[in-house]
């Protein structure tokens, strides 16, 4: 081995406390990075996969009823490649043993052999068998949930019609990978179940024989898809068309996509913060080392080493580290990529196999952007060792040049004592590298904050949904719109305190150019259940005769104003067009909706006092016995339970929770003792010369401590308010990014968050200060009165 | 001055042997050192290099502990003592001045002896000190703003400003010129003869060794010869 390469490990293995120190940074930066694009590059590849294999529909529609030779006519729009019709029902399910409302949605088959798009994927089990007038397959999670299995029944109440089903099989569906109950805020795979049945089977319980009101088609190789859906819509409306979409609008899809957005931007944001944390930490050390080597390098340069081989030497250090780090963080983050694959595939990317792949390229991107990173961060101080001259090289160094702080130059300094005024004055030297390693520690405690932001932003936004918002214990919707009468037997049911009636209607929302599909939701003006809420998340009246729009849909969606009219194209019964002005606009952090009064609602549909649904509270206690009333009853569709939907959306996202949280407490721990320790290190190394004379004029190890840590304990205060500053910003970022229609996280941080930031600031200085209160103790007093430096 | 005005030795070694260990190798750097050292003398150590001259004096100012024999600060023993009791030895009774200064580069020269004065008993003031050693317009200055000499210079002032019974000095000129040389060694004359401090010096210039009271010579971790010297010269007709 050349002598200079030898001098290179000899000098790694004297800085191996600090060489581990930005390691662990680096490792952290890199795992992050590692494991989001990993991930993200799993998921995408096995949804891709998925989709094609399983034949994944391209656009979608819903519609009242249409006879079955209205296909044909369909299948001839330019740009259908293959078209299928079906019969789509929701229904009550029972399964026994199991008393909460269960939502179902029951999908039909061909009678003979399997669909062309949307199949399944049978995960136990067998196929529903030809013309079988009973048998269904379930959708895993259901079937998950229920512990159900081929062999087991259960009942559905289909267009009011109680039957008992068999169920044959298990199976997933590209359709289904995200699962939600319609007008459900979270997954709940106990109380929403898809089923899928036999065409002629389904058709009789649904009264669609000979008809269909659904249809999935895929699209030739050069079609446009909006023009097939616009003459798709053209076609449809007078069988009561809902408007075809799209795969981008379609439920499960989009939610996949917008996790995979967020994946995106956790590949982007924190590898950046810690690669830069990482540059610096690297800055600094590398000078240090060489103003160490000062003579040595002169002495190699004397030699006739060239600036190229010197600077390259230093640079190799760098790289050494990097590697170190981009290996050691590729591990961890292939280790974090499989459990955070696995978890997303258990919560809510439901594919029946996952590929996780970690691809060369993106441990290559991570090395590149390391040691790109690394390397320019130490440039500087390399490129000075390389231009330093043989002969001021070989010159002691003079003493560093202090100054009064401007503390004492405003006259404060008689409140210090000696040590205090070293602390001060050094801080004050090199302002800008006191300011990086504030910036760095602190970045510690923002990360920490946004680890833990995420179940601060749950808790909200469940609170604003559950304890402001829907108040109901229940939401019960029926078969089809109802007199309002029937509002009346329900608040007559035991156990039934109050009741609140609401209509809500399929439209499309305009305004200009920007087109939205929702539901207009008519409820009452001042509920006590169901309200809406405003800007500071008060319940607000809905005004008579205008709607009001959740923010995100009327700033971000509609581009419309307070006062401006909006128009809605009513998707059911007689399909109006009509102008209602805009009155207000509501706070809502999941989903987006448009609230009228229930009577404008009415009034404007021509129709009497008529709902499609109520809001119940339920006495406590008798949650059963209102459940099982509202079995018996056939115009019941379907009951969502408030409570229990929370719960286990709790129970769902609970290991999600704990793995961020897990992963970011790790993560921030690395970098805060990472930045700490390295830079006491360095402080040691640059000052231990100072404190061992201070020791050999009698002062005490705790009295040379106190300069030493005094200095540090005095940056990582600083750090304390900055790092809650960065965990502001980078939560404002993800609030930011992740804005979207399915949900918008909440700006919320709390006084807890808050503590737990600057408690890891605290503790990462704490441990490093043990680290070197332990070296203080081993400064060898004689060997710095040999030495010059 | 005088051996027979002083009731007990400042410091008393008795056998003082020190022994490092290189891996393998055993470095003998003191090889049973006698030797007692009273108030209010000067004494040169003079020696070849690696003869124990530094090895002593760290023992006897307490940075060092011997490996065996024993070593007596007037009624303390000090082999034997541990860390703090050492530290508070050093605090209360010691003044080193070292070959290479070693000021605090962020504090003033009056800062310096500041430092050492906020936790001595009975010191005098930052400003006396210096004005002892001559640098009494030079206050305010940080070390990257004095010279070499005026650097050692306030290195003796913070070492004498909190009244030590003994100045150990290692080398104090070996960084300076002889001109500058000869200041410095005027300022410890004039401490050792105006507070009495017992001041212990070792140098390498056999010409410095005129000053003394004493001259103790080392040689190969042993006491080659103690000379008391009738007439001493003083430090300003000295040269090199
Ligand atoms: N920390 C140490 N580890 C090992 N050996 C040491 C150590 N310190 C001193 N020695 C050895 O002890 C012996 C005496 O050293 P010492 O420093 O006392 O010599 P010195 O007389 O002061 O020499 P110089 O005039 O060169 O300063 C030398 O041989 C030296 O190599
Ligand atoms: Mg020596």
């Amino acid at each position: 081995m050349k002598a200079l390469n030898r001098k290179l490990l000899r000098d790694l293995w004297h800085l191996r406390g600090q060489v581990l120190a930005i390691v662990a940074v680096i490792m952290g930066g890199v795992a992050t990075l590692v494991m989001s694009l990993s991930t993200y590059d799993s998921l995408v590849e096995t949804r891709e996969r998925f989709y094609a294999e399983y034949r994944f529909a391209e656009v979608f529609a819903y519609l009242e009823r249409a006879p079955e030779p209205v296909a044909e006519r369909l299948r001839a729009i330019p740009g259908v490649e293959r078209l299928e019709t079906r019969v789509v029902a929701g229904a009550r399910l029972e399964v026994a043993g199991f008393d909460d409302p269960i939502t179902g949605r029951i999908l039909s088959l061909p009678d003979v052999g399997e669909a062309g798009l949307n199949r399944l994927h049978m995960k136990r089990g067998r196929r529903v068998a030809p013309y079988s007038s009973d048998e269904v397959v379930l959708s895993d999670t259901f079937a998950e949930a229920h512990g159900l299995g081929p062999g087991d029944r259960i009942a559905a109440i289909i267009s009011g019609k109680r039957r008992s089903l068999q169920v044959v099989g298990v199976a997933v569906s590209p359709e289904y990978i995200y699962q939600i109950a319609p007008g459900a805020m979270f997954p709940d795979f106990k109380r929403y179940g898809v089923l899928w049945m036999g065409r002629t089977a389904l058709a009789a319980a649904h009264d669609m024989d000979g008809a269909f009101n659904n249809l999935t088609l895929s699209l030739a190789r050069d079609a446009r898809e909006q023009a097939v859906i616009d003459r798709l819509d053209q076609q449809l409306a007078r069988y009561g068309g809902t408007g075809a979409y799209g795969r981008a609008d379609q439920f499960s899809n989009r939610f996949l996509s917008e996790e995979l957005k967020q994946l995106q931007t956790t590949a982007t944001i924190f590898p950046a913060i810690f690669l830069g944390v990482a540059a610096f930490m690297l800055n600094v050390v590398i000078s240090r080392l060489i103003a160490l080597q000062r003579e040595q390098v002169a002495i190699l340069k004397a030699f006739g080493y060239s600036h190229l081989a010197i600077g390259w030497h230093f640079v190799k250090l760098v790289l050494v580290v990097v590697v170190l780090g981009v290996a050691a963080g590729s591990a961890l983050g292939a280790w974090f990529g499989q459990g955070l694959a696995s978890v997303y595939q258990e919560t809510t990317f439901r594919f029946p196999y996952l590929h996780y792949r970690l691809e060369l390229s993106v441990v290559l991107i991570a090395l590149g952007v390391s040691a790109l990173a690394a390397v320019s961060g130490s440039l500087v101080s390399v490129a000075r060792a390389a231009r330093l001259a043989p002969a001021t090289g070989m010159q002691a160094e003079m003493p560093a040049v202090y100054r009064a702080t401007l503390l004492e130059r405003l006259g404060l300094q008689r409140w210090f004592g000696a040590p205090t005024r070293m602390i001060l004055r050094h801080i004050e030297r090199r302002p800008l590298k006191s300011l990086l390693t504030v910036f760095g520690i602190a970045c510690a405690g923002g990360l920490m904050m946004v680890g833990n932001y995420q179940k601060d932003a749950i808790d909200f936004m469940v609170d604003v949904q559950f304890r402001q918002a829907a108040r109901e214990d229940l939401a019960v919707t029926f078969i089809d719109p109802t007199s309002g009468r029937a509002l009346h037997e329900l608040q007559a049911l035991p156990g039934v305190e109050y009741v609140e009636g609401f209509r809500d209607v399929p439209v499309v929302l305009r305004h200009r150019n920007h087109e939205y599909r929702a539901s207009v939701y008519g409820i009452e003006p001042a509920g006590r259940l169901h309200r809406s809420l405003d800007r500071s998340l008060a319940p607000v009246r809905v005004p008579p005769e205008g709607v009001v729009l959740t923010d995100h849909l009327a700033s971000n969606i509609l581009h419309i104003q307070p006062g401006e009219l909006l128009t809605l194209e009513v998707l059911e019964g007689r399909r109006q067009v009509l102008q209602v002005p805009v009155l207000g606009i509501t706070r809502q952090f999941l989903g987006v909706s448009a609230y009228m009064q229930r009577e404008a609602l009415n009034r404007l549909l021509h129709e009497g006092n008529v709902v499609s649904g109520a809001y119940l509270a339920i006495e406590p206690g008798r949650e059963a016995a209102v459940y099982a009333a509202l079995h018996a009853r056939p115009r019941v569709l379907s009951m969502v339970a408030n409570v229990s939907a929370i719960q286990s959306f709790y129970a769902t996202i609970g290991e999600f929770v704990l793995f961020y949280n897990l992963v970011a407490t790790l993560l921030a721990g690395s970098i805060g003792f990472g930045v700490v320790y390295n830079s006491a290190r360095i402080a040691l190394s640059e000052r231990g010369r100072e404190l061992a004379s201070l020791r050999v004029l009698g002062f005490t190890r705790g009295e040379i401590a106190y300069i030493l840590l005094g200095e540090l304990a005095l940056l990582a205060l600083a750090a304390i308010p900055v790092g809650m500053l960065v965990g502001v910003g980078l939560i404002g970022i993800l609030v930011q990014a992740f804005e979207n229609d399915l949900y918008r996280l909440p700006l919320i941080l709390t006084s807890a968050n808050y503590a737990l930031g600057a408690t890891l600031i605290a503790a990462s200085t704490l441990i490093s200060a043990l680290f070197i209160w332990r070296r203080l103790g081993r400064l060898d007093l004689v060997a710095v009165l040999k030495t010059r430096e | 001055m005088n051996q027979s005005n002083a009731a007990r030795p400042v410091f008393t070694a008795r056998g003082l042997t020190k022994t490092y260990h290189m891996g393998e190798v055993e470095v003998q750097a003191l090889r049973g050192v006698d030797l007692e050292l009273h108030a209010g003398e000067l004494i040169v150590l003079l020696g070849p290099s690696g003869s124990g001259k530094s090895t002593l004096l760290n023992i006897l100012g307490g940075l060092d502990v011997p490996t065996g024999g024993r070593v007596w600060y007037l009624d303390h023993e000090l082999s034997g003592a541990d860390e703090s009791e050492l530290t508070r030895f050093r605090r209360e009774h010691v003044g080193f001045v070292f070959q290479f200064y070693n000021l605090i580069p962020s504090l003033t020269a009056r800062e310096n002896v500041a430092a050492v004065t906020e936790i001595a008993s009975a010191p005098m003031t930052p400003e006396a000190a210096l004005e002892l050693v001559g640098l009494g317009s030079r206050l305010d200055h940080f070390p990257a703003q004095l010279s070499g000499g005026e650097q050692q210079r306030v290195a003796i002032a913070r070492a004498v400003a909190k009244n030590p019974a003994v100045l150990l000095c290692d080398e104090p000129t070996g960084a300076l010129d002889s001109t500058t040389g000869v200041r410095v060694l005027e300022v410890l004359e004039q401490v050792n003869r105006e507070l009495g401090t017992l001041t212990v010096l070792i140098t390498h210039n056999a010409g410095i060794a005129a000053m003394a009271d004493r001259v103790i010579r080392l040689s190969d971790g042993t006491i080659a010869e103690i000379r008391a010297n009738a007439d001493k010269t003083p430090a300003r007709e000295l040269s090199w």
